[in-house]
């Protein structure tokens, strides 16, 4: 984005996993996660948007090293993390941190609030005692939670209220990358308002990075930098926000957006929807070439170029790369809809 | 940065606590499983003050007498007053059914919650070794284990502890299998907490509702248990009071005086009986889904 | 005028439980036309899924209904169960939300389907066989004949999907019930059963109560809409007048909370939050259940239930100080 080395770099990622034990004779591979590559820059907020099976959870999964990627590299603040060992890795853990979908299961119930932001505070020996519990105290305040909460357990808060627990918890030793994985999916819809702000207050004032991951597009809008569209384990697009709402190349983007529904009746009954055909693949067996050809509505226009090659992911001017054999070098795309009803997605 | 939060809390703690209460409290069943399992355990612990009489004492004069004001269940074959050997029996009991229990615990905790969290190829040789264990009975695993030690309460007492163990590994596994995914264990990694401190802190307090309940089902098996080998003579040795012991001696007297192994089989039936109660009312209070 | 389809008059439905009794929905009215979409919205808690489930009689023992539901003018609550079996699946059926629990694993999808028609219409079996097929196509399963054969597990969400709701207008039902239909699903298949559920009230004629806490999927296809909040009805009106002109703080609260697509200029809009919570439903309120979270809460919201009121032309409101005054 500007001068500085990017907060997190991913290349190559990839990440099978193996369904099927030994004993079953199960060679069957879950390509999850097939050679992703983006990175992130300093205080910046970038959206990972995919439907179920695009596999950004487990993005999100390998960048915090919860699993061990297959292969590729992710540098953390320029530190190749990808193979470290949990030893070496620990000192690295103050830097990214996480905020969960579910806030039933983020949340130890055997711990009160206070204990669970405190957390990696102490295993990080930043802060003990009386000092743990200042430090502790002034995390609830700035999530907008009275700070007598910290001697409550999960059970007694809300889910709105569990969601900022646990982000204190992620920004309790101020690290550079915020993982958020679908952080307000599981909230009511005037709840998600809430978190929303108060994430994007949080980021202005400390700055970090953010790695959010979503399926709803209305909120990547509201939130994101910049965003990626990946589909069964690829990225298929990345572009500046504006950009990618106002001018989708891919398209599966362009499916996608027209498929989201507008809280506007005027609005939402005139536009038209791209009706994609059949079901996501599986990630089992991935299509050969270009993986959404199986349902793309211009196939026959790619095949069979699209049947054999996989497109890569290009560059096409001011940030914004696509991974489509259709669109041309310039950046010159394939509209599936008439312009009119394009623009009037706003 | 202002506060959001303007409705009070959910359910205060003191609440919950009393809403298990409640819950306890609607299901007759479970509190008698209470009552009577404490009456047992306290009768046994207070023994010498609650025994009418010294279990040991014969009296060549009363043999075999049926109940009276003196002997309320009445004497056996030598004379000893059946009461007094029954609440002293309990202390076998409920010492074997405890400390077997708590044995089983021991062994079986960290073995389970090593197969279930840490995985890898320890989990398949652990449970492959469980299985075997678990496809002989349990008692014949403790019979087998008892002959080995020789025959005493201890001896009894710590073979019942290792037959119980392979059940109570495979419950610790599977629940330390459940937990592992929460995301509270992945956010602990996430923070850099190693595997003991995670299984410390994350996994074992939230597999303490199981392991109670699980526990006072245990028990009972384990006084089963120790009945039936002081009945075959592997566990407490005559004359010391044992309800398997009375078992035992009522053999030869089974149609001249039926009480005498009457009493005895009642005890043992009403003390499982209690912990078993008491173990389902636990197991439906805790259990957040069932309805009342 | 000519009696609605299904007439709700004064739905109360209370739950008995180990803290007192909840009251999940309180004094619910509202008609349904035929063909019409009636969008039922709120949040977690606000008694619109056991509102639905009250009508059809489908909640536990320990709920205790009060009110009536007349459906073509009798009353659903009153009737005999074995009468009401006859219009459960046939005249008013049901779609919920998890398509992956709703479907029972162990029978085909045929066999499930075939059950239905069989109970109800009793056809032969070859009969049945072949309108299942034809309802498999109208739901837009390809390859249906093959399909009838495979197991729920053996399809994607969207397509189980299909099926429930195949299953729901075998037998031409005059309502559809459909409970968060699309909730669980991707955006791209949501809008697909969308697509479909339009399809099918054009077809069929079918009347259709969504259920959902999407506002987008209000604006899509609802005719009407309800917005509930604590079990009681807040504001009722057409879809257009509502999102035009809403008169309810919490459901100008709703709107301001939803994100949206961005209109040129400031891009740092600040969502509209509503502070608080829903409160317990252990406590009925006898005074507005939103004041406390209300910017417009004074003395009288505090103390008095605001009846419903026609404040604008077939539009409803239980406010006191309703009024579309931009942001509340």
């Amino acid at each position: 984005m500007n001068g500085d080395s990017p907060v997190l770099e991913v290349a190559d990622l990839v990440k099978h996993f193996h369904a099927g034990g030994r004993l079953s004779g199960g060679a069957s591979v879950v390509h999850a996660v097939d050679g992703v590559s983006f990175s992130i820059g300093k205080g910046e907020l970038l959206g990972l948007v995919g439907e179920s099976g695009s596999g950004k959870s487990t993005v999100a999964n390998c960048v915090m090293r919860l699993v061990e990627p297959t292969a590729g590299t992710v540098r953390l603040q320029g530190v190749d993390i990808t193979h470290l060992s949990a030893r070496r890795l620990r000192p690295l853990r103050r830097e990214m941190h996480m905020v969960f979908q579910d806030p039933y299961s983020s949340l130890n119930p055997r711990m009160t609030c206070g204990d669970i932001v405190g957390e990696p505070l102490r295993l990080h020996r930043l802060a003990r005692g009386r000092r743990l519990d200042a430090q502790v105290a002034d995390l609830f305040n700035r999530v907008g939670l009275r700070p007598e909460l910290r001697y409550r357990y999960p059970h007694e808060l809300s889910g709105g209220q569990r969601q900022r627990v646990g982000l204190a918890r992620a920004l309790s030793v101020g690290p550079s990358l915020l993982i958020a994985d679908e952080p307000v999916s599981a909230l009511d819809v005037s709840v998600q308002a809430a978190i929303l702000n108060l994430l994007r207050d949080l980021q202005d004032d400390l700055g970090f990075s953010c790695l959010f991951i979503t399926h709803d597009l209305a909120t990547v809008e509201f939130i994101c930098d910049r965003v990626a569209v990946m589909y069964l384990g690829q990225i298929i697009e990345v572009a500046p926000r504006a950009q990618l709402f106002s001018e989708p190349k891919h398209p599966y983007t362009q499916a996608l957006l027209s498929a989201a529904v507008v809280p506007d009746p005027d609005l939402q009954r005139t536009r038209r929807a791209v009706v994609l055909e059949g079901d996501i693949p599986s990630p089992l067996d991935p299509p050969s070439g270009c993986r959404f050809r199986t349902r793309c509505p211009l196939e026959p226009e790619s095949a069979p170029r699209s049947h054999e090659e996989e497109p890569p992911l290009r560059h096409v001017g001011g940030g914004h790369w696509v991974a489509c054999h259709l669109v041309g070098p310039g950046g010159r795309a394939p509209r599936l809809l008439e312009p009119e009803a394009v623009e009037a997605q706003g | 940065m202002s506060y959001v939060e303007v409705a009070p809390l959910v359910t205060p703690r003191a609440r919950r606590r009393r809403l298990l209460l409640r819950r306890f409290v609607r299901r007759p069943f479970a509190v008698l499983g209470l009552v009577v399992a404490l009456a047992f355990v306290v009768s046994a612990i207070l023994a010498p003050v609650v025994a009418p009489a010294n279990p040991d004492a014969t009296d060549f004069n009363a043999l075999l007498a049926h109940p009276s004001s003196e002997h309320l269940l009445g004497t056996d074959e030598l004379g000893r007053d059946i009461l007094s050997r029954i609440i002293w029996g309990a202390r076998a009991s409920i010492q074997a059914g405890v400390l077997a229990t708590l044995l089983a615990m021991v062994i079986a905790v960290p073995i389970g919650l090593v197969a279930g969290y840490y995985r890898g190829w320890l989990d398949p040789v652990i449970s492959r070794f469980t299985d075997v264990l678990l496809a002989f009975p349990f008692l014949i695993v403790a019979v087998g284990l008892a002959a080995i030690l020789g025959p005493s309460l201890l001896n009894a007492t710590i073979a019942l502890g290792v037959g119980a163990a392979p059940g109570l590994i495979r419950i610790a596994r599977g629940e330390a299998l459940a937990l592992r995914e929460e995301d509270y264990v992945r956010a602990a990694v996430a923070n850099g907490a190693g595997g003991p401190t995670i299984l410390a802190r994350h996994i074992l307090p939230n597999m303490m509702n199981t392991l109670i309940v699980q526990a006072t089902v245990t028990i009972p098996a384990a006084i089963i248990g120790e009945a039936t080998l002081s009945f075959l003579g592997l566990g407490v040795q005559p004359p010391t009071p044992s309800w398997g012991v009375m078992l035992s001696a009522a053999q030869p007297y089974i149609s001249d005086a039926p009480r005498l192994a009457l009493y005895p089989g009642l005890a043992v039936v009403c003390c499982t009986l209690s912990f078993n109660l008491l173990g389902d009312g636990l197991r439906d209070v805790l259990d957040p889904r069932t309805q009342r | 005028m000519p009696e609605p389809l299904l007439r709700v008059d004064d739905l109360s439905v209370r739950f008995e439980s180990d803290e007192g009794a909840v009251h999940a929905v309180d004094g619910l009215s509202f008609a349904l036309e035929p063909g019409q979409v009636l969008g039922l919205v709120g949040e977690s808690g606000c008694g619109k899924s056991v509102s639905s489930m009250a009508l059809l009689r489908l909640l536990p023992p320990t709920a205790v209904i009060s009110g009536s539901a007349r459906f073509q003018g009798v009353d659903l609550l009153q009737m005999p169960v074995r009468r009401l079996r006859q219009i459960r699946g046939r005249e008013i059926a049901f779609v919920f939300q998890e398509p992956m629990t709703s479907l029972n694993p162990s029978f085909t999808v045929g066999r499930q389907i075939g059950e239905v028609l069989s109970r109800h219409l009793s056809l032969s079996r070859g009969e049945a066989r072949e309108r299942t097929v034809d309802l498999l196509r109208l739901v837009r399963i390809p390859a249906p004949e093959r399909r009838i054969r495979e197991y729920p597990h053996q399809l994607s969400g969207g397509m189980r999907q299909r099926v429930m709701i195949a299953m729901a207008v075998a037998c031409g039902p005059k309502i559809l019930i459909a409970d968060e239909p699309t909730t669980a699903l991707d955006v791209t298949i949501q809008a697909g059963i969308l697509s479909l559920m339009r399809d099918l009230r054009e077809r069929l004629g079918t009347a259709i109560v969504l259920i959902t806490h999407n506002l987008g999927v209000v604006a899509d296809i609802a005719d009407r809409v309800i917005v509930m909040y604590a079990g009681r009805k807040a504001e009722e009106a057409d879809v257009r007048e509502l999102f035009r002109h809403p008169q309810h703080p919490y459901t100008i609260g709703l709107l301001g909370a939803v994100p949206r697509p961005v209109e040129s200029g400031d891009s740092r809009q600040r969502l509209q939050e509503i502070p608080g919570r829903v409160p317990s439903m252990a406590e009925l309120p006898g005074h507005c259940a939103f004041a406390p979270r209300c910017p417009r809460a004074d003395e009288l919201t505090r103390s008095e239930i605001p009846p419903l009121r026609e404040i604008r032309p077939d539009h409803l409101v239980a406010c006191f100080h309703p009024g579309s005054d931009g942001r509340a």
